[in-house]
């Protein structure tokens, strides 16, 4: 397993990157700022899965809290609404 | 299954058809007997919303459960005899302050252990793209008027985990057992696009 980077209450950032393959970190969050909200464990990576590879070693993966109105700037519900996504370790870095 | 025109012939489907290949090829090399795929359809149809009802229920009347519950979801299933094979749920509570919903934008990940099957809306392009977006517009339409001070929180199931709302436990249902609790709790309301059922209501 690698060892996880970040904690509760880290700032990160969802890299900017579109590469090709099967991928479990959605368009709309990359490039986002958000908080750890907590670490889930670690899983086999879905992006080596897909390609029958053993996934290991397991990747840390987060559940990030965002909210809505740094997603989309036009979001018009309360300023504190937010959206929490599961997203890998390999996909952040800090912010 | 929703029968459609009974009698009427129906072609199948480019994925009735895929599955019905596949079906058929893995019995006939002898990997599946017919058997077990009707008892796992059969399991999988026994696995109704009641499911979650009971978990939500004992929360709501046991303090000390609900702590476990919000603590270790796939544990706290475990103790009510619910199996929770491999995916590790985490529940989200609703407060006064705080309401959650659940959407799988890339797929439609779901809670099938303590839901079942999804329903058809949950798949659909149309709400797993607005549930991120305009969740107050699609709770709206769901008959949910979220007050504006109320922070909304929506869980995108990307990955490994799978989500379940806990509910806010009825006003006027003091002094209620778990199984008539559970009654009022519906799977919209543990999918977090509607309230429980008021207790008034006639089942």
């Amino acid at each position: 397993m690698i060892q996880p980077r970040f904690k509760a209450g880290d700032q990160v950032r969802v890299m900017k990157s579109y590469p090709p393959g099967h991928l479990r970190t959605p368009y709309y969050i990359r490039g986002c700022v958000g908080e750890v909200e907590r670490l889930c464990g670690a899983f086999p990576n879905p992006e080596e899965l897909a390609q029958m590879r053993d996934g290991l070693p397991a990747q840390p993966l987060y559940r990030v809290r965002f909210l809505q109105h740094e997603v989309w700037p036009d979001y018009g519900g309360n300023p504190r609404d937010v959206v929490e996504i599961e997203i890998f370790q390999h996909w952040l870095e800090p912010a | 299954m929703a029968t459609k025109e009974v009698g009427k012939y129906q072609p199948l489907s480019y994925f009735q058809l895929m599955e019905v290949t596949l079906r058929e090829l893995l019995v006939e090399k002898g990997v599946l007997t017919q058997a077990e795929v009707d008892g796992e359809v059969q399991a999988m149809r026994e696995r109704t919303p009641e499911r979650g009802a009971r978990v939500v229920g004992r929360a709501w009347t046991d303090a000390s459960y609900k702590e476990r519950l919000l603590e270790n979801g796939t544990k706290a299933c475990e103790e009510l005899g619910l199996d929770v094979p491999a995916l590790k749920l985490v529940v989200v509570e609703n407060t006064p302050q705080v309401h959650n919903a659940i959407v799988c934008t890339l797929c439609s990940c779901y809670p099938r252990m303590l839901l079942g099957i999804p329903p058809d809306w949950y798949k659909s392009r149309s709400y797993r793209s607005r549930m991120v977006r305009e969740p107050r517009a699609v709770l709206a339409e769901f008959g949910l008027q979220v007050p504006e001070g109320v922070q909304i929180r929506v869980h995108d199931s990307t990955a490994d985990m799978r989500y379940l709302v806990l509910p806010m436990r009825p006003e006027g249902t003091e002094g209620w057992g778990e199984e008539r609790l559970a009654a009022l709790v519906t799977r919209d309301s543990m999918i977090g696009v509607s309230l429980p059922k008021h207790p008034g209501t006639r089942p």
